[in-house]
């Protein structure tokens, strides 16, 4: 028995929180050179997990060992000394800091920021995931803001990397690279603690797996001898019901016309629209794709009505031109939204959920009468919502903040959908939502445009697009591709395009740049 | 010609004098607000600071001794400040509206016996040759250390924010309490020192202004600088050069209007006296009006109660 010491050994740790025990004498054991997944829904306890092995927070009870020698992770720099680093899922970045001073913030030794900014470029040319060290963070997509946190770790040499989802705003192409760099860390003796909720990610990437649920470890596996779907009802312990691909009907009128729509924006680092495109008909999910950061946001903008557009006619929401009106004026003629941001955009976290639900339902449902707000009304509407998609809340004045992403995002789009809406246009409607609230969400998408809605579905994720959509378009550089039927293409394919390999390439140089 | 150059001389030096309390006071307001505390309480803390200084000058006759117990009596007051907002996790905005109000009191109690009593001037700089210079002499080589004290402030803030770590730290705690804490860095702690330098500073601005600019010592002598100071750092969009510019336009207007009320204008003198603080919100809010540039230097945590467990 000579086997190298564990890198990482946790016995009985308990950590609670006022009203809930958020880990129960949890065991996990890591060795050197592996790839380790640690599964479980939202509120499973696994942030709570990986932020006591980061020593952001401290366990109530319990040992952990590093490398054979009981030790105490004081704080992150602790961590960080010992060779810990983190990706975290809510980044810890500072939006009006620059991507070299956020990654100096992060290294204990940063040396002069010149050299450093020379590093950055180094590594992330290194391991394909390109960066400007002088951008300013609020500039960046959620992707590019995702590249710092991961280049911040690998700056500091890890012995254990943990990495909370993230791929889940990666290309299929670069996950495929973003693997490759991990497994060549694995090689090299480094350890990967690795959180997701991409099974399949999983079962390509990951040795072993740990299953947490209700704050307990349920079980451990290898998961490449697991289906998705097993490794999945492991997590939340009972069956899953996946939602089915019903045919499509006829599709119908078109509800959302987009024509010929540019953007122009006063940021610099803005990607401006170039003569986008496409229609939503009755009945049907069009799917739009694209690695973050290529014109997202500003089609989600000019689409809700956030960004005026110069041609009103560029955008028509049934068939009325709508490009110089509001977000309430568009709603009143049909659409609904949902934005990719929960909190701050989709809910103002400090409020209660019927004062949310009240903020987008006042204008279909009546719940304002002569200027002055139907609080009881707004409160059955919100029960409404809760009841209806099984939000997991302590009732409706809890605060928004207060829900889990996941239930969060079932109240927002719960929402939206109560309102009977004629066209739903919804950003990343599951980013970081668990196997089982993104199930019940998919499954309300697709019911809402069978029963005659027009859906529309911005998103990162390529399999949840394959899941949801009739059709696929990919998003590129502000231009917008044709759309295929979902089921003439294939991963690969859509991949390419978010590669920016359109048929009809638009500029060679912007393909030469993306490559 | 001679005769309007030979007053421009003075009003040069008598503007970079009243921009002076100005400068330090909203300097280190800056540094704490850059940290995400906001403390509405800097009248408070410059009142006390001049009581306090003016106190210690007159009864050791050292203007030094008396700078140093200014500042020592506004980090006092900061203090305070910090041990109610950051410790105990009292609303910033009511804890600092209440320090003002309780250094208004405060300095008025123990400046009783100080009404009145005159004080000897703070020695100013002489340079034989240079002080002598036609119109700029006095006011660039003629004044007192204080003066050039709180000019020296302006790139010493600046560069401690932007070219150094710790400033790095400091911006980052201030713009995203959470992501600093979950980094390890000690946001209580690095926030309570800020505020102890704010205090400090005030306390220099309210010691400026009992031992050097008037100098004696009345209740309420800051007149309302402390809250222009509060404005400046706003209008300011946070950065350390605005301040400056922002503080000689207060100073210059201060200074304009005294000069047209002792020529007998038939304007009240009340509107006159109301002028530099109009003048300066009112140019400050046309000067930021860039978005862009408020979103990118206010610091986004600013007033937030931090609890590191959350």
């Amino acid at each position: 028995m000579s086997s190298p010491p564990h890198r990482l050994e946790l016995r009985g740790i308990t950590k609670r929180f006022p009203g809930c025990l958020a880990n129960d004498q949890v065991d996990l054991v890591l060795r050197p050179g592996e790839i380790h997944a640690l599964l479980g829904e939202n509120g499973a306890g696994k942030s709570t997990l990986v932020k006591i092995i980061y020593g952001v927070l401290h366990a109530d009870a319990g040992q952990i060992r590093w490398n054979g020698h009981d030790t105490h992770i004081p704080d992150p720099a602790g961590a960080r000394r010992l060779g810990i680093g983190m990706v975290f899922q809510h980044f810890s970045l500072f939006d009006t800091l620059t991507v070299a001073e956020n990654i100096s913030l992060g290294l204990d030794q940063p040396g002069p920021m010149d050299a450093l900014s020379a590093r950055i470029a180094e590594v992330s040319e290194r391991y394909g995931l390109s960066l400007d060290p002088r951008r300013h963070v609020h500039n960046l997509s959620v992707g590019e803001r995702q590249r710092v946190e991961i280049v911040r770790c690998l700056l500091q040499d890890p012995k254990l990397l943990i990495m909370d989802e993230p791929t889940s705003v990666l290309t299929p192409q670069e996950a495929t690279r973003l693997f490759e760099t991990l497994r060549r860390l694995a090689a090299e003796g480094c350890t990967i603690l690795y959180i997701s909720h991409k099974l399949e990610e999983i079962r390509a990437l990951c040795d072993t797996a740990t299953v947490l649920r209700g704050g307990r470890v349920v079980g451990s596996c290898d998961p490449r001898k697991e289906t998705a779907r097993s490794l999945a009802e492991m997590m939340i312990g009972t069956e899953l019901s996946t939602p089915e691909r019903l045919p499509q009907g006829e599709a119908g009128a078109a509800k959302l016309q987009v024509r010929h729509l540019s953007t122009t924006s006063d940021n610099p680092f803005a990607t401006n629209l170039k003569d986008v495109s496409f229609e939503v008909r009755a009945g049907e999910i069009l799917g739009i794709a694209g690695v973050a950061g290529n014109g997202q946001a500003e089609l989600m903008a000019a689409l809700s009505g956030e960004a005026l557009v110069p041609d009103p006619a560029s955008v028509a929401i049934e068939g009325r031109p709508a490009g110089h009106l509001g977000p309430r004026e568009r709603r009143l003629l049909g659409l609904a939204f949902v934005p990719e941001e929960r909190l701050g955009r989709g809910a103002v976290p400090e409020l209660s959920l019927s004062e949310n639900a009240l903020l987008s339902g006042y204008a279909r449902e009546p719940l304002v009468r002569s200027g002055l707000v139907h609080f009881g009304r707004a409160r059955s509407y919100a029960e409404r919502i809760i009841g209806a998609f099984n939000v997991v809340t302590h009732g409706h004045r809890a605060e928004a903040r207060s829900l889990s992403g996941g239930n969060l995002q079932k109240f927002i789009i719960g929402r939206e959908i109560l309102q009977k809406p004629r066209l739903l246009v919804v950003g990343q409607p599951t980013w970081g939502v668990d196997a089982g609230a993104a199930a019940a969400i998919h499954r309300a998408l697709i019911d809402l445009a069978r029963s005659g809605a027009a859906v529309l579905v911005i998103s990162q994720d390529l399999d949840e697009l394959f899941v949801l959509s009739d059709r696929i378009a990919v998003l590129f550089h502000g231009h917008l591709s044709e759309s295929r039927p979902t089921h003439h293409t294939s991963v690969e394919e859509i991949g390419l395009l978010m590669g920016g390999l359109f048929n009809h390439p638009p500029d060679e140089d912007e393909v030469d740049r993306a490559v | 010609m001679s005769a309007e150059l030979a007053l421009l001389g003075p009003i040069l030096a008598a503007m970079l004098a009243a921009a002076t309390p100005l400068l330090f006071a909203a300097l280190g307001e800056l540094v704490v607000e850059k940290s995400g505390v906001l403390n509405l309480g800097v009248e408070g803390m410059m009142l006390v600071g001049a009581v306090c200084g003016f106190a210690v000058a007159v009864q050791t006759g050292s203007s030094t001794a008396g700078f140093v117990a200014g500042a020592a009596a506004g980090a006092g007051m900061a203090a305070l400040f910090g041990v109610l907002t950051l410790l105990l996790l009292a609303n910033q905005v009511a804890t600092g509206l209440a320090l003002t109000l309780f250094g208004v009191g405060l300095s008025a109690l123990i400046g009783q016996g100080f009404v009145g009593i005159p004080i000897a001037d703070v020695p100013e700089l002489y340079i034989p040759g240079l002080t002598d210079l036609p119109v700029i002499g006095k006011a660039l080589f003629g004044q007192d250390a204080l003066v050039y004290l709180a000019l020296a402030a302006v790139p010493a803030v600046h560069w401690f924010l932007y070219a150094t770590r710790k400033g790095l730290i400091l911006r980052a705690v201030g713009e995203n309490h959470a992501a600093a804490h979950a980094l390890g860095y000690k946001v209580i702690r690095i926030r309570f020192l800020a505020v102890l330098f704010g205090g400090a500073m005030s306390g220099m601005a309210g010691a400026y202004l009992s031992l050097d600019y008037t100098p004696m010592w009345a209740e309420g002598i800051s007149a309302g600088r402390g809250w222009i100071a509060l404005a400046l750092v706003v209008f300011a969009t946070w950065k350390p050069g605005r301040v400056l510019l922002g503080a000689w336009l207060f100073g210059g207007v201060t200074i304009a209007q005294l000069h047209v009320q002792g020529l007998g204008i038939d304007i009240p003198s009340q509107l006159l006296s109301m002028l530099p603080y109009l003048a300066t919100v009112i140019v400050l809010v046309v000067i930021s009006r860039d978005v862009a540039r408020i979103r990118l230097n206010a610091p986004a945590s600013l007033g937030k109660v931090f609890h590191p467990d959350a």
